[in-house]
């Protein structure tokens, strides 16, 4: 493959090149007019390109919609995502609209008007009607767009943790790994700063604080399904940021504070697993590592797992060396699934005692 | 007045014909002249910019095919490149290097500094900038901050690797990344050195606008060119030194202790004893230059724009009011909008709520400034010369690129496509590439006023679809590589089996880039051939109004032999006509702003 395009590279700025030349030595041969200005014979052509070239932009266009289309992430797995996704939908249609309309017109007047020895250009100054409605719809399309995005906004930003039962789990990002602790019985985490770290206590929980006995630290995100979990972060040393990508979740992890996000979850892991956008996406995607596999066990080295589709948190701000593999599981499951998880789980005091008697 | 007295003072002086005598040094090298000193910001931008899009390449290279071993890794990496496998801290330097290179080193001072100089005393009649001195210092502490940022390259833990952006604390502790050490030292002197240099070419043009102007040349005839270098200058002169603070008080982090963007950290096994600071901080300091950074890398180009498509149209530019009102307007905002690279940063949501509303306004100017540039076109005579062509290009990559900017200016949407490839998509297109644009545009329209001589146009034609091909290419399919939810500054993808199926995806936008990038061969190519074996110019070849084209094709000190011509209209009277559907000056379908009203003409009120 690598091989192959690298040909195909080559032989393109190959033909780039030899007609580049052809090009020179016709413009030698007919010296003509050697001002370097365009004449009409230039007009023409580029004129006509203008217009080959707005229609290789819709044909790039309408292939990276129809080829593309299953890189668009599923439907959200989170209850806010609808929303999210619908003000994209709308946003996507109106610029795809615009973009439309506008290079068209762009190009093909590009087209339409190349000069010609003789004609002559309309003095066209001004109109201020044309300016105020090219104003006003903008401005009123954006404020339409701005209202809704605010109200959205406020919705998914505003965390209330009294409203409900949410759940309460801290994220915990260090270079290149993630943990997450989760707040026990009494739904409240412990207190905890670096400055505490020491041994097996990673975290830098605050041991003389009793809120933080029966909080347990994890490896894996379990979430139960269809309840509102609330995100405290906390990072260790430099930035990183939580990408949820499936939940339409985002947020900084920032060294010195505590950052929140918050939403609930409404599929579980099985659930988006076994969706047909799913079942199709995770075939494709093995396909793809079948053939991998076959030329990495030709040349002695170890075939790739076969792809199960899970949940994902990954770090999406730069923060150094393995930045590209600081990722975690997530698993959402029946409430019962997760309480059965969770009871397996070690407790902070557990592990301490751990620690103490060896 | 003092325009008026100026040019009274001067003609004395330069009325004679003769120069000082020049030495190689004073001509070539430490020049005070406008036209050398423009030179010599496009050449060092050049240059830059070959640096900045070969290492693109490399990365690129590296994403389309991460398990391929590549000697020219080895060869131009170094111990980063061991056996032909690109080290990953080496990756994110190369992007690293490749933004800052692009944005400050190319885009600011090679497009705004080459042109602001050619053309400020050109268009608007003055003999030279206010200071040729500090011009010239202006240039020569460009050039040092280039050489450091070079050099940086060769440091032994490597060049600063923490992103363009260099948000502590990954930038601000050596322990987290190798770049951060030496590499990261001579980033911030260099940048220091750059912003001195931006600041002191800022207020000269800013000077020299406001108080040179020949007689008659009042601020509404002024080229849009103009306009919009004046007042990127001012944006410049508003926001760089912003940048200095936050870097000074980085260097402070750093260096002695502070803790104004760090705390509570524990790293390489210790607690650091910083307290109480935070990278939110920095990044509303870098933000507030960063954001405003964007349109001084456009605004230049889309003054360019306005007088190259005006010309090559043979139609005034439509709504010069307008297209004023735009340039203010956009400049306005451009400072109040920082806050939308930072709507998860942690920050208040409320906060997020104020950035999403002044940055979708900022899509009003924009619009009209497109809408604008659509309707001079209409009904025009159009001469396709390239510099036309990459105008053109310019607003349809502007109109593409900023489309996307309304998904990104909105808080909510921001929350799922933030930091993701689309981004990368979107931020290419409305400021690289266009700003690159506007900068091929003004190099093939004013290189005859640079080099006395004419670029070859097939040549142009060529540079020009390649790269218009090759550009949609590269970042088109890469707003969908973004909407998968693919980070950016992912040294490779392959740890995500689920990206497994964008691989191919990646290799094409690597081809594209790769031919993109050999095209630039192409206008290098024509650039030095035709500095030295061009066909020689006539005085006014594009059949211009605007002043420059008035002076004599060979370089003289102070610009016009004689008195400074008066300017008696604005400079788009391009086919304009009279009641009786003649030109104004028969024959001709433009009137240079040098020449007085014609009988019986109206001046347009524009």
């Amino acid at each position: 493959m690598t091989v192959f395009l690298t040909i195909v590279v080559l032989a393109l700025i190959g033909i780039s090149l030899w007609q580049m030349s052809k090009i020179l030595k016709l413009s030698q041969a007919s010296n003509a007019d050697n001002s370097q200005v365009a004449n009409d014979k230039d007009n023409n052509l580029q004129g006509k390109l203008m217009l080959a070239f707005v229609i290789f932009l819709y044909v790039l266009t309408i292939y990276c919609f129809a080829q593309y289309r299953s890189f668009f992430l599923p439907e959200s797995a989170s209850e806010h995502g609808y929303d999210y996704d619908k003000l994209m939908l709308i946003s996507m249609v109106l610029i795809m609209f615009v973009q439309i309309i506008t290079q068209g017109l762009l190009h093909f007047f590009a087209y339409k008007y190349r000069g010609k020895k003789g004609n002559k250009a309309l003095f066209f100054a001004d109109n201020d009607k044309l300016e105020f409605i090219w104003t006003i719809i903008p401005v009123i399309v954006l404020a339409g767009l701005i209202i809704y995005g605010l109200f959205t906004w406020t919705d998914i930003m505003n965390i209330d943790e009294e409203e409900g039962d949410p759940l309460i789990v801290e994220l915990y990002a260090y270079q290149f790994d993630w943990r997450a602790r989760y707040a026990g019985e009494d739904n409240v985490l412990g207190k905890a700063n670096v400055r505490f770290i020491e041994g097996i206590n990673t975290l830098g929980l605050d041991i003389s604080d009793k809120y933080g006995k029966d909080d347990k630290i994890t490896n894996e995100l379990h979430l139960p399904v269809n309840r509102k979990v609330i995100f405290k972060l906390r990072s260790q040393d430099v930035l990183h940021s939580a990408y949820m990508p499936f939940f339409r979740a985002q947020m900084n992890v920032v060294p010195g504070m505590i950052t929140e996000f918050s939403y609930t979850p409404t599929m579980t892991s099985d659930e988006m697993r076994n969706s047909e956008f799913m079942v199709e996406k995770v075939a494709t995607i093995n396909k793809i590592r079948r053939e991998k596999s076959k030329k990495l066990v030709a040349a002695g080295d170890e075939a790739l797992e076969n792809y199960e589709f899970d949940y994902y948190l990954l770090c999406n701000k730069i923060c150094g060396t393995s930045h590209y593999n600081m990722q975690m599981k997530i698993v959402v499951e029946s409430e019962e699934d997760y309480s059965e998880w969770l009871k397996t789980q070690d407790t902070f005091k557990t592990q301490l005692s751990a620690q103490a008697s060896n | 007045m003092s325009a008026i007295a100026h040019v009274d003072g001067h003609t004395e002086d330069h009325d004679h014909g003769h120069h000082h005598k020049e030495t190689f040094i004073t001509k070539y090298i430490f020049s005070q002249d406008h036209k050398m000193i423009s030179k010599q910001y496009l050449i060092t931008g050049l240059i830059m910019g070959i640096i900045g899009i070969a290492m693109s390449i490399l990365f690129r290279m590296q994403l389309a095919w991460p398990d391929h071993k590549f000697t020219l890794f080895e060869v131009l990496l170094g111990k980063f490149g061991t056996d032909g496998v690109m080290d990953p801290s080496m990756y994110l330097a190369l992007v690293t290097i490749h933004g800052t290179i692009m944005v400050f080193f190319v885009l600011t001072a090679g497009l705004s500094g080459t042109f602001s100089n050619l053309l400020i005393p050109l268009q608007i009649g003055a003999r030279d900038m206010a200071s040729g001195f500090l011009n010239m210092i202006s240039y020569w502490l460009f050039f040092l901050s280039s050489v450091i940022m070079v050099l940086s390259l060769f440091a032994e833990a490597g060049p600063a690797s923490a992103g363009w952006t260099i948000y502590p604390p990954l930038s601000a502790l050596p322990q987290a990344i190798g770049g951060s050490g030496t590499g990261m030292t001579l980033w911030l002197v260099s940048m220091a050195i750059f912003i001195a240099s931006s600041l002191l070419g800022s207020l000269n043009y800013v000077v020299t606008v406001i108080n040179l102007r020949t007689k008659g040349m009042s601020m509404t005839r002024m080229p849009l060119t103009i306009w919009a270098f004046f007042v990127t200058a001012i944006i410049g002169v508003v926001s760089f030194p912003v940048l200095l603070s936050a870097a000074l008080l980085l260097i402070m982090d750093r260096g002695f202790g502070t803790s104004f963007y760090l705390s509570d950290i524990y790293i390489a096994g210790e607690v650091l004893h910083n307290q109480g600071g935070s990278p939110v901080l920095f990044e509303h300091l870098f933000w507030f230059l960063g954001h405003p950074e964007v349109y001084i890398v456009l605004l230049p180009a889309l003054g360019i724009t306005s007088e190259i498509i005006a010309t090559n149209a043979r139609k005034p530019i439509f709504g010069y009011r307008a297209m004023v009102a735009s340039i203010l307007a956009i400049a306005f905002l451009s400072t109040i909008v920082w806050g939308h690279h930072m709507f998860i940063s942690g920050m208040n949501p409320f906060l997020g709520s104020v950035f999403t509303f002044t940055t979708l306004l900022i899509a009003i100017p924009s619009a009209v400034k497109a809408f604008n540039y659509i309707t001079t076109l209409w009904k025009g005579n159009l001469q396709l010369n390239p510099a036309m062509l990459f105008s053109i290009g310019l607003v349809s990559t502007f109109i593409t690129g900023g489309l996307t900017g309304i998904i990104l200016g909105d808080s909510t949407l921001d929350i799922n496509v933030h930091d993701t490839y689309f981004v990368v998509a979107h931020f290419h297109l409305v400021m690289g590439i266009s700003a690159l644009y506007g900068l091929f545009a003004g190099v093939y329209h004013w290189f005859p006023k640079m080099y006395g001589k004419m670029m070859n146009k097939n040549l142009g034609y060529v540079h020009f679809w390649v790269t218009a091909i090759g550009a949609y290419g590269v970042f088109f399919p890469m707003h969908f590589v973004g909407m998968a939810g693919l980070p950016r500054r992912y040294y490779t993808n392959s740890y995500f089996p689920y990206f497994d199926d964008l691989a191919d995806t990646n290799i094409l936008i690597t081809v594209f880039a790769i031919i993109t990038a050999a095209a630039q061969l192409v206008f290098l190519y024509n650039f030095i051939s035709s500095i030295f074996y061009g066909k020689k110019a006539v005085q006014n070849p594009w059949k211009s109004n605007t002043m420059e084209w008035t002076t004599p094709v060979e370089h003289i000190h102070g610009n016009w032999p004689g008195d400074i011509p008066q300017v008696h209209r604005w400079p788009y009277d391009y086919s304009k006509t009279n009641e009786n559907g003649e030109y104004v000056i028969p024959g001709q379908d433009f009137v240079s702003q040098i020449t007085p009203l014609q009988d019986g003409e109206e001046e347009m009120h524009h």
